[in-house]
């Protein structure tokens, strides 16, 4: 089970919890969820642009350009 | 109040200049009350209409004289910025003097006098209080606003509260998770059009709006695999508010109060879509080759730097870098040098876009040089396209 972080605003979805009230109930691989599902505390990246957790600053900034 | 941060090697010591005037964010409530003191001193009727001056008139003037203030916070002192938590206190303060101010409000739509008031207001009276009381409600969505974007839940639970004067609960739902994602494009029902009027521009946002607000909630239900006619829908739970705030009103104060709190929801609403309005006149966002939008970058907003409306709507007007940032607080908000700006604060925008041939030769020509002349580059409204093609469509010598 991995986490992932949203570049903009730091939100982690971590799925072994999911998130149930977006709809991904505990378990669900971030590689199911919708390509264009919005983070729901910035709204402004989408699933694609999500980054594993742990990436360096460089690392999610660099990825961050799209 | 100092912050000590450590820049390019240098230990500096910061002082935010505008840490107390954002008190006056959490004075704007108080207006509607403040009539009663004007009344009795003047015991004229046209106090009554203190609300709208204020808005459209003594805020303007105020932008005017106190002229810009482009104080950037520091990137080092920001994290420290934004867990202090006066900052946060003082929205939260708004709210307890809005609803006290819209309970005073309401007893008086309802007939009832006060010392110094001995008769009933008179029809004319009570609108211009209506609209008085619009004014803060209307300041209120911008005050939801900013809790509505915050992470933690207690703020997003104090943004229906702020919403519920206004009957606009889904605000906070559509502004976060539709707008923000669609912001600057066609799709965007809040993002104005260039050759759109103002008065166009309402119907199609509040429709709109609420359709897209319904979508989403009914969309994250369905996920769940759930119904969303269910109190747990933001959309309901957020009404609620509204049914028990007016409920009650009418309750206390009678029927007869009910046209004025829709005069003043009205108002309100008129107000924050207003803004909605001028914040992304003409911009537009590009499609890239993966047919996604470019992102949103400080180009696709108009900013101001206006100390008096930035004071009264917590650095709204700081609008690129909120895009930008939207889970940003406040007072961390910076100014960015290479956005667009406006020729004044938003509050003198929004008397200007009242006349659409003043508001057009006022912006109009700011959008295109905005976008080099290029007319195919902004969010040109369909209605006025072919005009606006045999106007500015030739692209300017030596624009890119």
């Amino acid at each position: 089970m991995s986490q992932f972080v949203c570049p903009n605003c730091e939100y982690v979805y971590d799925e072994a919890k999911g998130d149930p009230r977006e709809g991904w109930p505990a378990g669900t691989p971030f590689a199911d969820i919708d390509a264009d599902w919005a983070c729901p505390d910035c709204g402004v990246r989408e699933q694609v642009d999500f980054v594993p957790a742990g990436s360096t600053t460089e690392d999610i900034r660099e990825g961050d350009q799209a | 109040m100092t912050i000590e941060a450590t820049v390019d090697g240098e230990v500096i010591q910061w002082r935010d200049r505008k840490r107390h005037l954002w008190i006056v964010g959490a004075i704007v409530p108080l207006i509607p009350v403040s009539m009663w003191g004007l009344y009795v001193l003047t015991g004229s009727s046209l106090v009554w209409y203190f609300g709208p001056f204020f808005v459209f008139v003594l805020i303007p003037i105020a932008d005017l004289l106190a002229g810009l203030d482009p104080d950037n916070p520091p990137d080092e002192v920001i994290e420290a910025l934004e867990g202090d938590r006066y900052y946060r206190w003082v929205t939260y303060a708004f709210i307890p003097v809005q609803i006290a101010g819209l309970i005073w409000g309401a007893y008086l739509l309802g007939g009832g006098t006060l010392p110094g008031i001995d008769d009933p207001l008179t029809v004319a009276e009570k609108i211009g209080l209506a609209l008085g009381l619009g004014m803060v409600a209307g300041i209120g969505i911008n005050t939801a606003h900013e809790l509505g974007h915050k992470k933690e839940e207690h703020e997003r639970w104090f943004a229906r509260v702020a919403l519920a004067q206004t009957f606009y609960g889904h605000f906070f739902i559509e502004h976060n998770r539709g707008h923000h994602v669609r912001v600057a494009t066609p799709e965007d029902p809040a993002s104005g059009r260039l050759g759109e009027t103002v008065w166009e521009f309402m119907p199609r946002t509040v429709w709109g709006s609420l359709k897209s607000a319904w979508g989403l909630e009914k969309k994250r239900f369905e996920r769940q695999k759930k119904s969303h006619w269910s109190i747990k829908n933001d959309l309901f739970n957020a009404w609620m508010f509204s049914v028990v705030l007016w409920g009650g009103l009418v309750a206390a104060f009678g029927w007869e109060i009910l046209p004025y709190l829709v005069l003043q929801a009205v108002a309100g609403i008129w107000l924050l879509e207003s803004v909605n309005y001028l914040e992304h006149y003409g911009m537009k966002r590009a499609k890239l080759e993966s047919g996604r939008y470019e992102r949103v970058n400080p180009s696709h907003s108009w900013n101001s730097n206006n100390i008096a409306t930035n004071v009264l709507l917590y650095h709204l007007q700081r609008h690129s870098d909120h895009h930008a940032n939207p889970t940003r607080r406040y007072q961390a908000l910076r100014d960015f040098k290479e956005a667009p700006v406006l020729p004044t604060g938003y509050a003198g925008m929004i008397v200007l876009s009242w006349v659409p041939q003043i508001w057009r030769s006022v912006m109009d020509e700011r959008v295109l040089s905005h976008y080099e002349g290029d007319l195919s580059r902004t969010n040109l409204h369909p209605r006025t396209a072919k005009k606006y093609a045999r106007k500015h469509g030739a692209v300017k010598e030596g624009a890119a």
